[in-house]
């Protein structure tokens, strides 16, 4: 076993990545915030797929890279595998983690009670999702810098809708 | 009698929620870089990151008193140990050394040898002047600003600009008296 660190520390870390990008770097601008983040993960993603890729032979096709990061780079980084995985054949792959770990501790507030009268109710929930997503570009970034680091361009988008699983939606780039 | 406080985080940290350190150390690194490049000054990335580090020990201290068992510390003494040995080792998994006290025992340094933030990491030249580290100090700063002490907290060696190890020195510059939330007369 390698070195480790308190699950708390990585934790912090991101939350803190996450909101420092959101609400003091670029506030008004959550689009570039969300590619900054997105940035961060594929820098990670390609540097952990390069090193946990050391010593295997090439993947012969996109179902075995694919395959790769649902079992062994997934359970270097969460402990567990993706739950499930499904593909159309045509290059779209949906990597489905039933309990994500870095949403399962967090919350999202959708009582009504700090709404404005004033205010549509649905904002709320608007603001809630997106602070959510925006957490979620990190491991989007993640995995679409392991699998460009494993030669495969994608473009890689989340969906919570139902919470706390989390599906990883990978297109690949024909 | 309060319980002795522990004098090491070896239990604590074999039983918390661990996490290949690897995924910290990039992300870490991933995160420097990113900010180098949005930030452009090298002077702002060091304010930024103890920004960042500042916020996270605010938070990061309830988790360390919730789990470690220290009781309150009587002195900065004190406070100095729990910080090296319980608290570093609880979250980093390292222990830091305390060292050179000035004489009214209100400066302190925490020596680290080793440090999982570094692993892989070398600066390029253009990153002369970066605290490549300096997130730890706010970490340090922001956590004992919750237990009531006001601390500077500077570096004064650093192994990425050629020292032999990383020194953080702590400086109490006030203790600020708790204060309750009401007056006694309410």
């Amino acid at each position: 076993m390698g070195r480790e660190v308190s699950e708390s520390c990585v934790e912090s870390l991101l939350t803190e990545m996450v909101s420092s990008y959101c609400t003091r770097f670029y506030a008004d601008k959550p689009d570039l915030a969300a590619r900054r983040i997105e940035a961060i993960g594929y820098q990670v993603g390609h540097q952990l797929s390069e090193r946990y890729t050391m010593e295997r032979p090439r993947f012969s096709d996109h179902l075995e890279a694919i395959k790769f990061i649902c079992k062994d780079f997934w359970s270097e980084l969460f402990k567990k595998q993706i739950d499930n995985l499904k593909t159309n054949h045509r290059g779209t792959f949906v990597l489905q983690d039933n309990k994500f770990r870095w949403l399962s501790r967090m919350s999202v507030d959708p009582s009504p009670e700090n709404t404005g009268s004033a205010q549509d109710p649905s904002t709320d929930e608007n603001k809630a999702a997106q602070a959510t997503s925006m957490h979620l570009y990190f491991p989007c970034g993640i995995i679409r810098g392991a699998l460009s680091n494993l030669g495969i361009p994608c473009a890689v988008s989340a969906d919570i809708s139902n919470l706390p699983a989390c599906s990883f939606v990978v297109r690949i780039k024909a | 009698m309060a319980p002795a406080a522990p004098r090491s985080g070896d239990a604590i940290f074999a039983n918390v929620e661990r996490v290949n350190a690897e995924l910290f150390t990039l992300t870490y690194g991933a995160i420097v870089r990113q900010l180098l490049t949005d930030l452009e000054e090298v002077e702002e990335v060091n304010k930024q990151l103890d920004q960042m580090g500042y916020n996270i020990g605010i938070r990061l201290i309830d988790e360390f008193l919730a789990k470690s068992n220290v009781s309150r510390c009587v002195d900065f003494k004190e406070t100095a140990e729990a910080i090296a040995k319980v608290g570093f080792k609880m979250f980093l998994g390292v222990t830091a050394s305390v060292t050179n006290w000035d004489a009214d025992g209100t400066s302190c340094s925490l020596v680290l040898e080793d440090n999982p933030l570094v692993d892989f990491v070398e600066l390029p030249d253009t990153c002369q002047g970066l605290y490549y580290c300096n997130i730890l100090s706010g970490v340090v700063r922001g956590a004992l600003e919750m237990v009531s002490m006001k601390t500077e907290v500077t570096w004064i060696r650093d192994m990425l600009r050629g020292d032999d190890a990383y020194e953080l020195q702590v400086k109490l510059l006030k203790q600020v008296p708790e204060e309750y939330p009401y007056k006694d007369d309410e």
